[in-house]
């Protein structure tokens, strides 16, 4: 196989892995506020406790395999996008500290402010990613070296801000399942009456943003001419997303998670057939596009990647199976948790 | 002054220097804590599991700091150095994404357990996830400063121009460079990683047993926790003994290697103007225009006799570079002396007590006590000031060209009178060869602009001393608090009853206390 299209599928692979993970505990960062006393609190929190760290690793060896492996885009999206991604960096602290420190007081202001930054933050962070997705199915204006020519708010339209309140409510759907099976008693019944919310207004934002697509960037459709099994990915992902309801319905929840984390490997897939071959669309002039073989590393490095990915990654999964499978069941409120 | 470059460093500057407060002192901590939990297996003495579990609330806290100010550091490669990310990439990224597979994902999922795990796993396991942890931020640590020290000494590389749609890739008349691997080992092992590598370790090393002894000290002239704080102190004692010792060894072949590979920076670090046989300064003033030290107090010929092994050996001075390839002075050289005299006093300190602790009255010494809770900025300092010294001297390049060498091994000098550095193929746009190296001055994004770093700087310094006020008060809230108390049973008890000995309160009380 062409190792750059290998290496564009591994990338989509740790995007996947890192939606679907972070994406539970951004979620119940967007649904905190919901929480109606300290004690629902800090179940929402224990419930992410010992996992969040780990999750978000993802995104952190995302970013150093894109910079490894397609140093171009990694320096183009990242410099481009400057104050975006130090909203994002700030926002991704504030939810680390937060976490981190409001169990160590018991005053009530004190808490209150943590909490206050855990939902802004988790919800800051994203929004980020989903109009940082938005901007790129679109493309956006690159000069002839390929660095960005535009300025911030240049970024910020109602198609990328659309993408981003759609990552909000999956993430929100995706944390408020999560938290059903972590839970019991009054607040799981809230929370399975937020799972239909959820799921109803993710609904309407995705059937929105699937017809803008199409109206506005025809293009990001043009792979599934040209590669008509990719609309399998299309087909799994509506039933995906049908099967939620009908797994809730019938009280098969750990069912509706696996369908609602189906459904954003799905939509990461989508995402990555928009683009493919490119990695960054140049919106001005397609030319100076970074494609998957130009944005690249040298052959050699994409082969000592894989090689570093093929021994490492194991190790990764077997953690993150260990770290599971210690953690399974309900929340129980430890002396040492949160 | 400001411009992007200078803001850009101020920002790479002060969001290095804040987040490296955090992994040297996990990583001498997560060490620490290894040792515990190993005594608390061998002798199942609950002294060392209290003593476990106390240091391991305060890493988690620690750690998650690390881990928030860590992933800006990744970004800001991007953000601001996206010049930089696209010469360096394909050779900086693999270690970089090494990184994240092999230490990020093994320390942040085993210190899932080692947190939330005590009553879920049992004690061997735990002692398994404590060792890993340590284990990931060691990982971590390498895989980093194979990246730093591939800026400064890089090898396994060549600069090559870039293609693009199968032709090479010239913009506005220049061709468009990258460096490639060509030897992923040669990389890894570059002439300077195992030297700072080894330097790196020891620093963290310092840190963290200096962090645990200033607490612990201050538990012991409190009479608060006592079996417990003197257990953890006399464990980081001895180690931070030895790895003082071992600071100034290492220290001394790692300058070895500067010389060697870095003339200009040894230079800058000692200030030695003029090619000559150059003196071991403790005290001076460097003074740039005229070209020499003011207020000097120093041995003649001791620097030469330390990289030369002969007082009288000439070294190469910074008469001996371009003015453009000069690194500034002042920063190298009061940095590299302060870290130079913490060290010595580290030696002195660790040296006295250790003298005291054997002669077992150690915990009598109330000055040396008090020192010690002092003393733990020192050990940050020396961290920070090591850090500060390697940076700055590294300038004005952000990847340094190898010196090209004589046949005598010793670096070239030009027909110029000046040290020549390798070049490419490829020349300047003034037909001048081309150094095989990036300036800091050239490596900056090419999209951002100066209002908007300085933006984020303001952003990321209010944030960053926001964070840090917050991290000292709960850490101090937790000093305060103390390690969780001990079942009455067992060697408890007997340390209760020890403890109560010294009070004069009832038993209730000397357990609360203890």
């Amino acid at each position: 196989m062409d190792l750059h299209i290998l290496w564009f599928a591994i990338m989509g692979a740790l995007l996947a892995g890192y939606a679907i993970l972070d994406g539970f505990d951004l979620g119940v960062g967007i649904l905190h506020p919901l929480a109606r006393n300290d004690r629902e609190r800090r179940l929402f929190l224990n419930a992410i406790g010992p996992l969040w760290d780990g999750n978000e690793v993802w995104l952190v060896t995302f970013g150093g395999a894109l910079f490894a492996m397609f140093p171009e885009a990694y320096a183009t999206i990242f410099s481009g996008f400057y104050l975006a991604f130090m909203v994002l960096l700030f926002a991704l602290i504030a939810r680390a500290v937060s976490i981190e420190f409001r169990s160590k007081m018991h005053a009530e202001r004190w808490r209150r402010f943590w909490d206050w930054a855990f939902f802004a933050s988790s919800f800051t962070a994203t929004i980020i990613f989903g109009v940082g997705v938005g901007n790129a199915i679109g493309g956006i204006p690159l000069d002839e070296r390929g660095a960005y020519i535009g300025g911030f708010l240049d970024l910020i339209h109602p198609y990328s801000l659309l993408v981003g309140v759609l990552a909000v409510s999956l993430f929100a759907m995706h944390g408020a399942i999560y938290l059903f099976l972590k839970t019991s008693g009054g607040v799981q019944e809230r929370l399975g009456r937020w799972m239909w919310h959820t799921w109803g207004l993710f609904l309407f934002l995705y059937l929105l943003a699937t017809i803008l697509t199409l109206l506005k960037y025809p293009l990001a459709a043009a792979n599934f001419g040209r590669h008509p099994w990719a609309v399998t990915g299309i087909v799994i992902n509506l039933l995906a997303i049908a099967n939620i309801p009908r797994a809730l319905f019938r009280q098969r929840y750990a069912e509706a998670f696996l369908s609602s984390s189906i459904t954003i490997a799905c939509m990461v897939f989508l995402f990555a057939m928009a683009l493919y071959p490119n990695v960054l669309v140049a919106s001005n002039d397609p030319t100076r596009s970074w494609t998957i073989v130009n944005a690249a590393s040298s052959e050699k490095t994409l082969r000592i990647g894989l090689l570093i990915a093929g021994i490492g990654m194991p190790f990764v999964l077997a953690y993150t199976g260990i770290i599971y499978w210690t953690f399974r069941g309900k929340v129980k409120m430890e002396e040492r948790g949160y | 002054m400001m411009d992007v470059v200078f803001l850009s460093r101020l920002q790479f500057a002060l969001t290095i220097m804040f987040h490296y407060l955090f992994p040297p002192l996990t990583i001498g901590m997560a060490v620490v804590m290894t040792f515990l939990e190993a005594r608390f297996l061998l002798t199942g003495d609950p002294v060392y599991e209290q003593a476990a579990r106390f240091w391991t609330g305060i890493f988690a806290l620690n750690f998650a700091v690390g881990v928030a100010t860590g992933i800006v550091m990744e970004f800001e490669f991007g953000t601001n150095w996206a010049a930089y990310s696209r010469f360096v990439g394909d050779v900086f990224g693999s270690a970089l994404a090494a990184e994240g597979i092999f230490a990020f994902f093994l320390e942040s999922g085993f210190l899932a357990l080692l947190v939330f795990g005590w009553d879920r796993i049992g004690p061997r396991m735990h002692f398994f996830s404590t060792l890993l942890v340590a284990l990931g931020s060691i990982f971590s640590s390498i895989w980093i400063v194979v990246a730093n020290s591939w800026q400064q000494t890089p090898a396994g590389h060549h600069i090559v121009q870039m293609q693009r749609d199968g032709a090479p890739w010239v913009v506005n008349g220049q061709p468009v460079l990258r460096a490639e691997i060509t030897d992923f080992w040669k990389l890894v092992f570059n002439p300077s990683t195992v030297e700072r590598l080894v330097h790196v370790w020891i620093g963290a090393i310092i840190m963290g047993t200096f962090f645990i002894m200033s607490v612990s000290a201050w538990y012991v002239l409190k009479r608060r926790h006592q079996a417990f704080a003197e257990r953890s102190f006399e464990g980081a004692l001895l180690l931070a003994t030895m790895f003082s010792l071992a600071a100034a060894v290492s220290g001394h072949f790692q300058a070895r290697n500067v010389y060697r590979h870095q003339p200009a920076k040894l230079a800058a670090f000692e200030a030695h103007y003029r090619t000559g046989p150059a003196p071991l300064t403790l005290f001076g003033i460097p003074d740039d225009r005229g070209q020499r030290v003011k207020a000097e107090v120093a041995f003649p010929g001791g620097t030469s006799l330390l990289v030369k092994g002969d007082t009288r050996a000439p070294l190469i001075g910074l008469d001996k570079f371009r003015p453009e390839d000069r690194p500034p002075v002042l920063i190298p050289f009061v940095s590299y002396h302060v870290m130079v005299m913490l060290g010595v006093f580290f030696i002195g300190i660790t040296l006295i007590a250790s003298y005291f602790r054997l002669r077992g009255t150690l915990f009598r010494q109330r000055w040396l006590l008090w020192t010690f809770v002092v003393s733990v900025l020192g050990a940050v300092a020396a961290n920070e000031l090591g850090w500060t010294a390697a940076e700055v001297g590294r300038q004005p390049w952000v990847v340094v060209p190898p010196v090209v060498r004589g046949p005598n091994g010793e670096p070239a000098i030009g027909p110029d009178g000046f040290v020549q550095y390798e070049t490419v193929d490829f020349p300047l746009a003034d037909g001048s060869p081309r150094p095989a190296g990036l300036r800091t001055q050239h490596a900056v994004s090419e999209s951002v602009s100066a209002q908007e770093v300085l933006t984020s700087i303001v952003l990321f310094g209010l944030i960053y001393i926001l964070l840090g006020a917050v991290w000292v008060f709960v850490l101090n809230h937790k000093i305060q608090t103390g390690p969780p108390a001990l079942e009455p049973d067992g060697r408890g008890l007997r340390d209760i009853l020890t403890a109560r000995a010294d009070h004069r309160g009832s038993l209730t009380e000397a357990k609360d206390a203890s």
